[in-house]
């Protein structure tokens, strides 16, 4: 039985359950008796009890099927599989029992992974009659203890009131557990890195070849984890970005709030607003199909050696995907500023540029820092660009027609094609990823101050 | 001034509103900044109009497919009417080329010929006799794409006029191309095959089929995660909740989660559902369930902001006829704010829709030929396989990679316009 | 160019001060008001976009008095004074016909540059609005602008001057590097009389300069407007028909756009010649 119909009959039992609920109050009414609750009421609280428990359910059984059943399989296997295996071998031999219970069979299994995997299929089978089964008790018996608890005194808006409030709650509360979630699987699988890879060597080592191959019997030993290059290549990147970005950002956002007509601005600000909701895959390609070759054959046409994926390109073609969150960040610091400001500054005979640089600039700079600190977050924290067209190899450059590579481009090589959680390629993505999570909420937090404390002064 | 300008022993001084150098240095100052107001302008919107551009312009070679039509005999040995999939379809395709081009013997010239013809070929015959095991024993056109070269050929991407080992093509492959031109069996349809094919190693029979099912489906369990969530998680922050820590706490939280870089939702991915729950690598439900997370913040600031604007009267005018809080909440004060609110989703799908590095880590860029079945299926991604195509080497996969970044961003601009429409259309002034 | 105008501006100022020492000299400006014009508009009228705001006035303000405007709201009294130092420019919508001369000079002339028109004719807004910076930098920055300071002793010696001139010396000149934002509201309003002052103007705007101030800091700015006449000529729109009785010499009566009633400020309270401008001062309406 698939998802979607279990879905579909706990709906039906939590409508069965409001229908019932409420014809049985209506029928409390017309015998006369005064209820608490109109008679709908009766029906939700019935249907509440009789949907969120099965839902629920159903919710935290998927989320620990396949780990059960998998522990239950490995119970189950010949010891000589299972003892003293590495975990990437035992998921290799489960990935391998899956395929073959899938029917999808390459060479000849043996007969314990045959067994094992009649065994699979029939675990499988099981667990999901139980999940209906057990899905089915929890829906009815929560209808019929609702059902049980209708009187014409019982105060079913209050509860119905009162369970509602705690799934909105809840729903709030989901926003901290996936920043919970996020530190926890940073904070965990990069503890189990720093085990291998000391903290100093990761953070100050100044060598970084992580895809060097590893052998069986040296796990940890090769291959270098020295990020410095790869920090130094994200730094290097956003700058180039943040040097194209900011000028024509701010540039624009003065030309549009102080010289532009309405109807200029009208038509201006929504195209500039395109550039930020174009999908970061397209700039990445427009990056390795057009900015690059150009930048490379204005190279050589001036004698230079320019590499393919230099750091020009990709932190250019960044720069223009930002050129809008500066504008609209500096826009709106702009405009902020009150306009007798503005008369103050023209009564005294300033210029329009005059009064923009000696007044309204200086005004607005809490805001405009706030939005270039964001969006010097967003640069570093950027992924597709990148990985498109930035380099792999980490060199210490600080040549722009250099390729350099960054903790993006890093956290996405290491982790394509390879999900075995124990080598140390694979967690130092995630040891990236803490980093690069760390600095970008410092930034995020840091700009969202400045802009709160900036709107509180014009308020 | 003319008290001042009579003093004597000082030199006459000029009338209050006569220029001088100093007047014009200060407009000159004045000029330049507008003139870099409108040449970063101008460039942020050259920049804009070179994207566009060069992926329209590279992306018109895939609005058709060069196809070829082949006059084929399915021999009554040749394949079992009761199991027609098991035919050689390619021995009797390549038997029906060799008609049209009898010199050609050597195994090299062979080998050549074949290059021009899509590998496709077979599988299309298949399916054809399979829907029609009729069509054993008998002589019928069948139509079908020439490869990555022929197509080039056709559509003028290669040049002729290079020497031969600059060029991709030998002589005599054109002059087979040419001999097909003149038997007119070369036409190119509109390439509804880009749209409705799945992913494929040769660029001529690969199509977006696949990722869109998978972004649909991704797209699907955002909505359906996202949504109720977010819209719950906004009024009771709004509407219900205290003023203490852990609101300030969630505030904060929500902001900050708008911020966090998307690759960071794919490690949380990748570490959570992929690796702790041991959910299906590739498959969308992963991707929506990683979307939705990150779609949350999105749909929540936007949710508030709609609560925000319905004015405190419609609310003490519910309380006031002894509604309760909730019933205030889900009477009036959400009905009014859906627009708002529905406008601030769509907003947030599109983003999701575009959002390709957290798919990335969670293998939605596997290789695969056939659209899911089901959202546990493995699949791709509209973002996802742009990037695949972008990373294959041969040449049709450039204009294919260009061409579905057209419909990404067709997707995007409808998205955008409903949204926009929406605000526009109920948009309410208190 | 630029040294002879900084000498002169500068000498100008400090001149002017001593020049308030003298009661010889007080006794010669007081002697000349009311006899020369300072500004002349004819035939001013001003739209914004299709609406007409204002019908041909016609007035002539004369100098080193103050001249009050007086009328109900939105009957055009602040849309004229802004007519005064082309501040109406910034709307882009708001055209202006008819002329307005300033010693003789039609400040509507194409070659009239707005930039150096503003600089001799200062403006002081209804709300006081100190720019964010310090109490220092807010009157150094039209002097600044204007390239009137040689050095920096001369700057000092400025911001000094406009300051004593605008009665606030005392009170700020130990904190002259805080933030002008941090005065009171009638420090402020002050502050911003000294920053137009600092300019050297000859006229002097204000836009109903006490609405947003208490009594006690109304009072000390209505006494500053006093003193400050004998050198400007100070145009002020206000509310008040008190303040307008206080500090007023002359008087002009704005009605629905249109100028009703010039004359000296005790005969227009006392016996006005327009039944409107009467009902008006009486309260019957406004």
């Amino acid at each position: 039985m698939s998802l979607s119909l279990l879905f579909a009959i706990i709906l039906a039992l939590a409508m069965v359950g409001y229908l019932l609920g409420r014809a049985n109050a209506s029928g409390l009414k017309t015998a006369g008796k005064n209820l608490h609750s109109i008679p709908a009421y009766h029906g939700y609280y019935i249907a509440l009890w009789c949907g969120l428990p099965a839902f629920l359910l159903v919710l935290v059984w998927l989320a620990a099927q396949s780990t059960v059943v998998d522990q239950l399989l490995l119970a189950g296997l010949p010891s000589h599989m299972t003892e003293g295996a590495t975990p990437a071998r035992i998921s290799l031999v489960l990935g391998e029992i899956k395929n073959v219970a899938a029917g999808r069979v390459f060479g000849t299994p043996t007969q314990a992974v045959l067994d094992a995997a009649a065994r699979y299929q029939s675990l499988k089978d099981t667990a999901s009659l139980a999940l209906i089964a057990c899905t089915l008790a929890a829906a009815v018996g929560g209808l019929a203890f609702a059902r049980s608890r209708l009187s014409p005194d019982f105060r079913a808006r209050n509860k119905v009131d009162g369970i509602l409030r705690w799934l909105l709650i809840v729903c709030s509360i989901l926003a901290i557990l996936t920043t919970i979630g996020i530190i926890l699987s940073l904070v965990i699988e990069s503890l189990v890195f720093f085990a291998r890879v000391p903290v100093t060597e990761f953070l100050f080592g100044m060598n970084w070849s992580p895809q060097t191959p590893i052998r069986a019997d040296q796990v940890a030993s090769t291959g270098a984890f020295g990020a410095v290059p790869v920090f130094w290549g994200t730094i290097f990147i956003s700058a180039i970005a943040m040097f194209v970005a900011i000028p024509v950002g701010l540039f624009s956002a003065i030309y549009l709030v102080e010289y532009a007509d309405k109807k200029v601005r009208s038509v201006v600000k929504p195209l500039l607003e395109i550039l930020a909701g174009i999908p970061t895959i397209v700039y990445g390609f427009f990056a390795v199909l057009t900015v690059a070759p150009f930048i490379r054959e204005f190279g050589m046409s001036l004698g230079l050696d320019v590499a393919s994926n230099s750091a020009l390109a990709a932190g250019g073609v960044m720069g223009i995907m930002i050129i809008p969150f500066i504008s609209s960040f500096s826009d709106d610091a702009i405009t902020a500023v009150p306009q007798s400001m503005r008369d103050g500054a023209y009564a005294l005979g300033a210029t329009k540029a005059e009064t923009i640089r000696q007044v309204l600039l200086p005004a607005a700079l809490p805001g405009i820092v706030g939005g270039v600190l964001l969006a010097v977050s967003r640069a570093i924290g950027e992924t597709m660009i990148v990985v498109m067209a930035a380099g792999l190899t980490a060199t210490l450059t600080a040549n722009p027609l250099e390729g350099v590579t960054t903790v993006t481009v890093q956290i996405v090589t290491l982790l394509i094609g390879d999900t075995e959680f124990d080598s140390p390629k694979t967690l130092a993505a995630f040891g990236l990823g803490l980093v690069l999570f760390i600095s970008t909420l410092v930034l995020n937090i840091a700009a969202l101050q400045v802009v709160k404390r900036y709107r509180e002064r014009y308020e | 001034m003319s008290d001042t300008t009579a003093r004597p022993g000082e030199p006459k001084r000029r009338a209050w509103y006569e220029k001088d150098a100093k007047l014009s240095r200060r407009h000159a100052a004045d000029k330049r900044l507008r003139a870099y107001g409108i040449a970063a302008i101008v460039f942020a919107l050259g920049m804009l109009a070179t994207l566009v551009g060069t992926i329209l312009i590279t992306a018109a070679p895939a609005v058709t497919q060069t196809m070829v039509t082949l006059d084929v005999v399915v021999p009554e040995g040749a394949v079992d009417p009761s199991d027609p999939r098991g035919g050689s379809y390619q021995k009797i395709l390549n038997e029906s080329i060799a008609r049209i081009f009898p010199e050609v013997d050597t195994p090299r010239e062979k080998r050549e010929l074949r290059q021009l013809f899509s590998n496709g070929g077979q599988y299309a015959l298949r399916d054809k006799v399979v829907s029609d095991p009729s069509l054993i024993g008998q002589a019928f056109a069948i139509t079908f794409p020439l490869s990555d070269i022929g197509d080039q050929l056709h559509k003028g991407v290669i040049d002729r006029d290079l020497p031969r080992d600059q060029r991709r093509v030998s002589d005599e492959q054109i002059g087979w191309y040419d001999r097909l031109v003149e038997q007119g069996r070369i036409s190119a349809p509109l390439n509804w095959g880009m749209i409705f094919n799945a992913d494929s190693r040769f660029p001529e029979l690969a199509g977006l089929w696949g990722a869109l099912v998978g972004s649909f489906y991704a797209l699907l369990i955002c909505f359906l995660v996202s949504f109720p969530v977010g819209i719950s998680a906004a009024v009771y922050l709004e509407e219900f909740a205290p003023k203490n820590r852990l609101t300030d706490l969630i505030e904060v939280n929500i902001n900050n989660l708008a911020a966090v870089p998307s690759i960071v939702f794919g490690l949380l991915g990748l570490a959570v559902f992929l690796n702790f729950f041991g959910m299906p690598r590739s498959a969308p439900i992963v991707g929506g369930l990683v979307l939705s997370l990150m779609t949350l913040p999105t749909i929540i600031i936007a949710t508030r902001a709609a609560l925000k604007a319905v004015p405190p009267s419609i609310r003490e005018a519910a309380i006031g006829v002894g509604a309760s809080k909730m019933q205030t909440v889900g009477h009036h004060v959400l009905p009014l704010a859906m627009p708002g609110i529905l406008t601030g989703t769509i907003i947030g799908l599109a983003q999701a829709l575009g959002e390709t590095a957290p798919l990335l880590l969670i293998g939605m860029n596997a290789f695969i030929t056939a659209a899911p079945d089901s959202m546990f299926n493995p699949s791709t991604a509209l973002p996802t396989q742009i990037y695949i195509w972008a990373d294959s080497p041969e040449r049709g996969f450039t204009s294919r990679t260009s061409a579905a970044i057209i419909v990404l961003l067709g997707f995007l601009v409808c998205m955008n316009a409903i949204a926009i429409y929406m605000r526009k259309r109920f948009e309410r002034r208190w | 160019m630029t040294t002879l105008d900084t000498t002169e501006a500068s000498g100008m100022i400090m001149n002017k001060t001593a020049e308030d020492a003298g009661t010889l000299a007080k006794a010669a400006t007081s002697a000349r008001a009311g006899n020369e014009t300072k500004i002349a508009a004819t035939n001013v009228s001003v739209f914004y976009g299709e609406k007409q705001a204002l019908f041909d006035v016609s007035i002539d303000i004369p100098a080193r008095q103050v001249m009050a405007f007086i009328g109900p709201s939105g009957c055009g009294k602040s849309t004229f004074l802004r007519c005064i130092n082309r501040m109406n420019d910034t709307i882009d919508i708001c055209s202006v016909t008819g002329t307005i001369e300033i010693d003789g000079a039609n400040i509507y002339d194409p070659k009239i540059d707005p930039v150096l028109l503003r600089a001799r004719v200062g403006m002081v807004f209804q709300k006081p609005n100190p720019f964010p910076k310090s109490i220092y930098d807010n009157i150094a920055y039209g002097p600044r602008i204007h390239g009137v300071a040689k050095n920096g002793s001369a700057m000092d010696q400025i911001v000094e001057t406009s300051l004593s001139r605008a009665g606030l010396w005392n009170e700020v000149k130990d904190r002259l590097h805080e933030p002008g934002t941090g005065l009171s509201g009638g420090q402020q309003q002050r502050l911003c009389i000294a920053r137009a002052i600092a300019v050297n103007p000859d006229v002097i705007l204000m836009d109903e300069p006490c609405s947003a101030l208490d009594p006690i800091a109304t009072a000390k700015v209505e006494e500053l407007i006093d003193e400050l006449r004998e050198q400007y000529t100070i145009v002020i729109v206000t509310h008040s028909m008190q303040q307008a009785a206080r500090v007023s010499q002359k008087a002009a009566f704005f009605h629905l756009g249109k100028l009703i009633e010039v004359d000296e400020t005790e005969k227009m309270f006392t016996n006005p010649t327009d039944q409107r401008t009467q009902d008006y001062i009486t309260g019957r309406f406004g």
